[in-house]
């Protein structure tokens, strides 16, 4: 009884769909910086969903033909625009998402250290 | 009264965040491809839904002035609605060709479709797997795409064409 369970429990893990594919890490990368666009808030990683499986398909094609992800993207930015990324291209556009963080850190900690210095200074007065 | 540095910060902060709040609000999520014009369409190689031997290239589109390029399939409802607007476009076939794509279907349902609504197409291609609807930018069907014999996409109608995308698309090709 417990060998029939274990078959079956491996039965179902193996016929799980997209299993196959998504077991290779480099196409499972490139699936999860893509937006199902017909989806809710998913990745075409995580949708079975009629869009979802050709993106899947094509990608998969381009990858076995040795195209690199950064073509890959580019060739689906150009169809679909750039929102089918999650992780948009750096340009004018958008540069500011980019560079805020980082600004906002570095602000940030020259107001940090400056009024650390201040506070230690007056204690010292 | 003293103003103070770290007061201005902290109000300018929550005044950034409220406008972004306020952009994010009056924007529009639903996303569509719409926009996506001026692009040129890829190289591609299209079969004749009946006969594999038959088939089309970008090279047959440069031949026209503009080309309709319509994703359609028998189980999708909202294709018969439109179909009208394309019987009445082929009537135009000095000035646009109209080339229907058919969008993960079976050979026999699609036949049986164009034999009961009429066949507006001058050339009936199969998309079996989706894979061509990628090379077009679809998402989704009904999706018409206007091209003009440079390649380039003039138009993109994203779900079914109605009588205004119809007034639009015989404006274009006047």
């Amino acid at each position: 009884m417990k060998i029939k369970t274990i078959i079956f429990i491996i039965y179902i893990f193996l016929s799980t769909p997209g299993y196959s594919n998504e077991n290779q890490p480099e196409l499972l990368e490139i699936y999860k910086n893509l937006r199902c666009l017909v989806c809710q808030g998913q990745s075409v990683a995580d949708s079975n969903s009629d869009f979802a499986i050709t993106i899947k398909l094509v990608v998969e094609d381009q990858v076995k033909e040795g195209k690199t992800n950064k073509e890959i993207y580019s060739f689906l930015i150009s169809k679909y625009g750039e929102w089918i990324v999650y992780q948009p291209v750096f340009n004018k556009n958008n540069f500011l998402l980019w560079v805020l963080p980082y600004a906002v850190l570095f602000v940030g900690g020259i107001f940090i250290f400056l009024i650390i210095r201040k506070t230690k200074h007056n204690k010292t007065n | 009264m003293k103003i103070n540095i770290t007061q201005i910060i902290i109000f300018c902060f929550i005044i950034f965040s409220l406008l972004i709040f306020w952009q994010g609000l009056k924007k529009d999520n639903n996303y569509d491809t719409k926009n996506l014009t001026g692009t040129r369409i890829s190289n591609f190689q299209l079969s004749e839904i009946n006969d594999d031997d038959k088939y089309i290239s970008e090279e047959d589109l440069k031949k026209n002035s503009y080309t309709l390029i319509n994703f359609f399939a028998s189980w999708c409802a909202p294709c018969r609605s439109e179909h009208k607007y394309l019987i009445n476009l082929s009537s135009k076939k000095n000035k646009i060709q109209i080339i229907g794509i058919n969008f993960k279907d079976k050979k026999n349902n699609a036949n049986n479709f164009l034999k009961e609504l009429g066949n507006p197409y001058n050339f009936v291609g199969k998309d079996t797997n989706g894979k061509i609807s990628i090379l077009f930018g679809i998402y989704g069907i009904p999706e018409s795409i206007l091209v003009n014999n440079n390649l380039t996409v003039i138009k993109k109608i994203v779900g079914p064409l109605d009588q205004i995308q119809y007034n639009e698309i015989l404006n274009i090709i006047r």
